[in-house]
């Protein structure tokens, strides 16, 4: 293929990495602006070039706008930068030298003895010399042409991490310590464990690069941002992330619903504070005082799909309806499969787990077979709850309106949508699937102020910012 | 808000360029400087701290309540021996709460003073939009001393959009137009740091303009470190266990994750009450120091009295 673009003369070495490194960022879906580029290259000429530390912290500090995206830089960092020598003083380990072994092999279990007493000392380079040895014996994959491919799921294989927490908690015989002790022990001997992994992964992206390239890996390495990942495929840790990055939205729709305060101003004249406020002016009323209006404060009545086909999405709109409940004066929650409960008072405590678990043992949401039923839950909703929907009310229903071929009873959500102020309907299924199948979403939009689609943090974001 | 630390600014001498300036010199410089002043940073605040003032911009620091963001600011201006102005955001502050604004008063007092003198009326109009009658706020009173200056913009996430749109202009070009006067340019360049708990997305623009500083609860190790330096009379092994608890309890999901103040609060009452070691019973008697939720402290307290199960995932 013929190049399009040749590479520029003048920019070479460092330079030329940069500006590889801010198109992987851009490619990552990190927004690296030319100016944010251009105090980058200035920060290095003010840092010393060899602290890799140091020069981590100044790309991030000029390249990053988020902590999102921390863990994207993190990733492509290592690779476009990555660490050669583990660390000064250690012996450098001929790493990924195409056909030749590391090192002689290891008896796997003299390794392991050996990685318990480290993890037991918990020294970071020593840490990180067993994770390289760990790889280069038992991640390696011989390819046809006799290259190596490293896997980490080959050196987890010989090496169960939780069975490997548990000797260790053994070992430390924390079972006669105090409960605080061995609370703190195990805290310990979970993060060094972390560590372990994390060295094992960033050791096989270094071997990864070392022989094809830093691009080509880049590519595959950089999970999407937070802000992009399907409510549907959400790992445990991006779990984590969400529940932080959902509160502030629930905070934004709170004050989005709300009437505007700093539109104080459309108030009557208020002559009392007028009149109290001139004194500073010789009684001249030069400040004039406005009466306040009156904030009605919004009301929040959300309806939750949580059947087993979205359960991720369940997941998420629960967390979701968990943090608006601290953000409204009053928030109404109800979870429906094929019939509707209300369940507000099983997140009150503040406890996000806890209200999961009693939500599946104490709710009533299972009328029949436990497939999703639109029709039934909305209906018993109109029947049992109509008293819940007034004229400040702002509803919210969350599911993809698969409604398994049976009666969407429209009627049902019409009644709670001309009782409530507003109507939104968040569908985690993309736009293009909707009324294919089952799904009977147009049906539902129609008697909705909007039905929108809603399956990542930025799509939800997005939602929050236009009901202004 | 805003509390004037030195009186008027045209009354102070005027400071000759060879003073020093107080920059900083390098990035281990920037470690003592803020060492010396009692703060301990790690190595990213270290080295976005030095290279805001390098490349004189902005930092924009961000992170949960009470990591030590506004005490970074303050802590810069202890180093680098500069004045300090604070700037508190909250929802609907305007330009005359931030920028400045005309004395009305004095204003009105003027134009009773020259009534039945023989001026005429442009000279006391003249005389009333001058600068003695400008009521400086903090933006201005930053960009208009000529001493080095730390701007602090407290919980810059709080403002409204138009509010910081007009901060746009001044963390770019240093300068304020007024009308009645014209621009004020900065005559010295404040260190300018901003503070955000991210309640709401920033623009892009203004975040554009500021190098990024996420502060996350520190290190185990550096925490340690600053609990020891600030209660100094605890001893290392009391220190080292209250900050793993510390660290063990925001693991959790609380309504309010324990801050380093709180870490240095238990170590404190830990102290008066005689403790030099933690065991559970301990803990769990002080740990109302710590936590500030009924909800929370049940979680806690079940947290560190079940026997761990390993759960790595």
């Amino acid at each position: 293929m013929p190049q399009i673009t040749p590479p520029d003369p003048t920019l070479q070495g460092l330079q030329a990495r940069l500006l590889d490194f801010h198109h992987a960022l851009r490619d990552a879906g990190v927004g690296v602006a030319i100016s944010d580029g251009m105090d980058a290259m200035r920060a290095t000429t003010h840092i010393d070039l060899l602290d890799r530390e140091v020069f981590r912290e100044a790309l991030a500090a000029t390249l990053t706008s988020a902590p999102s995206h921390r863990v994207a830089f993190d990733t492509l960092f290592d690779i476009y930068f990555p660490r050669t020598h583990a660390l000064p003083g250690e012996e450098e380990a001929p790493a990924g030298t195409p056909g030749a072994p590391d090192g002689p092999p290891l008896e796997p279990m003299a390794f392991l003895s050996d990685l318990i007493a480290q993890l037991m000392e918990g020294d970071d380079a020593a840490l990180r010399r067993m994770a390289q040895e760990a790889v280069g014996q038992f991640g390696r994959v011989e390819n046809a042409d006799g290259s190596n491919s490293y896997f980490a799921y080959r050196v987890y294989r010989h090496f169960n991490l939780r069975g490997l927490l548990r000797r260790l908690l053994q070992e430390a015989g924390i079972e006669d310590q105090d409960d605080l002790v061995s609370r703190l022990a195990a805290d310990e001997f979970e993060a060094r464990l972390r560590r372990f992994r994390e060295e094992i992964d960033a050791e096989i992206r270094r071997r990864q690069v070392e022989s094809r390239g830093a691009e080509a890996i880049a590519r595959r390495a950089v999970r999407p941002l937070p802000e992009d990942v399907d409510f549907f495929s959400i790992t445990a840790d991006e779990q984590a992330h969400m529940r932080r990055a959902v509160r502030p939205l629930a905070r934004k729709l709170a004050t989005r619903l709300a009437v505007k305060r700093k539109r104080a101003r459309d108030g009557t004249f208020d002559i009392r504070r007028t009149l109290r406020r001139s004194l500073g002016t010789g009684g001249v009323p030069i400040d004039p005082a406005f009466k306040s209006r009156k904030i009605h404060r919004p009301e929040l009545i959300l309806i939750c799909d949580v059947s087993g086909s979205v359960a991720a999405f369940a997941k998420f709109t629960l967390m979701f309806t968990h943090a608006l409940q601290g953000q409204f004066s009053k928030v109404r929650s109800f979870a429906f499969i094929d019939t509707v409960d209300e369940v507000t008072h099983l997140f009150e405590d503040g406890d996000f787990g806890r209200g999961m678990a009693r939500m599946t043992d104490e709710a009533d949401l299972v009328w029949l077979d436990g497939h999703s039923d639109y029709g039934h839950a909305f209906e018993v909703f109109a029947q049992r709850y109509a008293t819940a929907v007034t004229a400040r009310s702002t509803v919210l229903v969350l599911g993809d309106a698969r409604n398994n071929y049976r009666a969407a009873n429209v009627w049902a959500l019409k009644e709670i949508a001309t009782k409530a102020k507003r109507t939104f309907w968040l569908n985690p299924e993309p736009a293009l699937q909707w009324d294919s199948g089952d799904s009977i979403a147009r049906d539902y939009a129609a008697v909705c102020d909007q039905m929108v689609e809603c399956r990542n943090l930025g799509q939800l974001a997005e939602f929050v910012e236009q009901i202004a | 808000m805003f509390v004037p630390a030195d009186p008027a600014p045209s009354q102070r001498p005027p400071v000759s360029s060879d003073n020093h300036s107080g920059e900083f010199t390098g990035l281990p410089d920037t470690e003592a400087r803020l060492e010396a002043v009692g703060y301990l940073p790690s190595t990213s605040i270290a080295t976005t701290t030095y290279l805001a003032d390098r490349l004189a911009k902005p930092v924009l620091v961000e992170g949960p309540a009470g990591v030590g963001k506004t005490e970074l600011a303050k802590a810069v201006a202890a180093a680098k021996n500069a004045r300090l102005v604070r700037l508190q955001c909250y929802e609907g502050l305007d330009e005359a709460k931030a920028l400045y604004e005309w004395n009305y008063s004095k204003q009105l007092l003027r134009i009773q003073a020259a009534q039945g003198s023989d001026r005429v009326w442009e000279q006391t109009h003249e005389d009333i939009f001058s600068r003695e009658f400008l009521l400086t706020r903090p933006l201005l009173e930053a960009i208009s001393v000529d001493t080095p200056t730390v701007l602090l913009i407290d919980e810059i996430d709080k403002v409204d959009f138009e509010f910081e749109a007009l901060l746009l202009e001044i963390l770019s070009d240093f300068q304020v137009t007024i009308p009645e006067l014209g621009t004020v340019a900065a005559v010295h360049q404040p260190y300018v740091v901003l503070t955000s708990n991210s309640t709401r997305e920033l623009s892009e623009a203004l975040k554009r303009r500021c190098l990024f500083l996420h502060i996350d609860y520190p290190e185990v190790e550096r925490e340690k470190a600053i609990v020891m330096a600030k209660v100094p009379e605890v001893p290392e092994a009391l220190a080292d266990q209250l900050v793993r608890v510390v660290r063990s309890l925001r693991n959790l999901e609380l309504k309010k994750s324990p801050s380093i103040s709180e870490s240095l609060d238990w170590a404190r009452t830990l102290m008066a009450l005689g403790y030099d070691s933690l065991n559970s019973e301990v803990a769990i008697s002080t740990l109302n120091v710590v936590l500030k939720y009924q909800a929370d402290l049940d979680k806690a307290i079940k947290h560190l009295d079940v026997p761990p199960d390993p759960s790595l995932n």
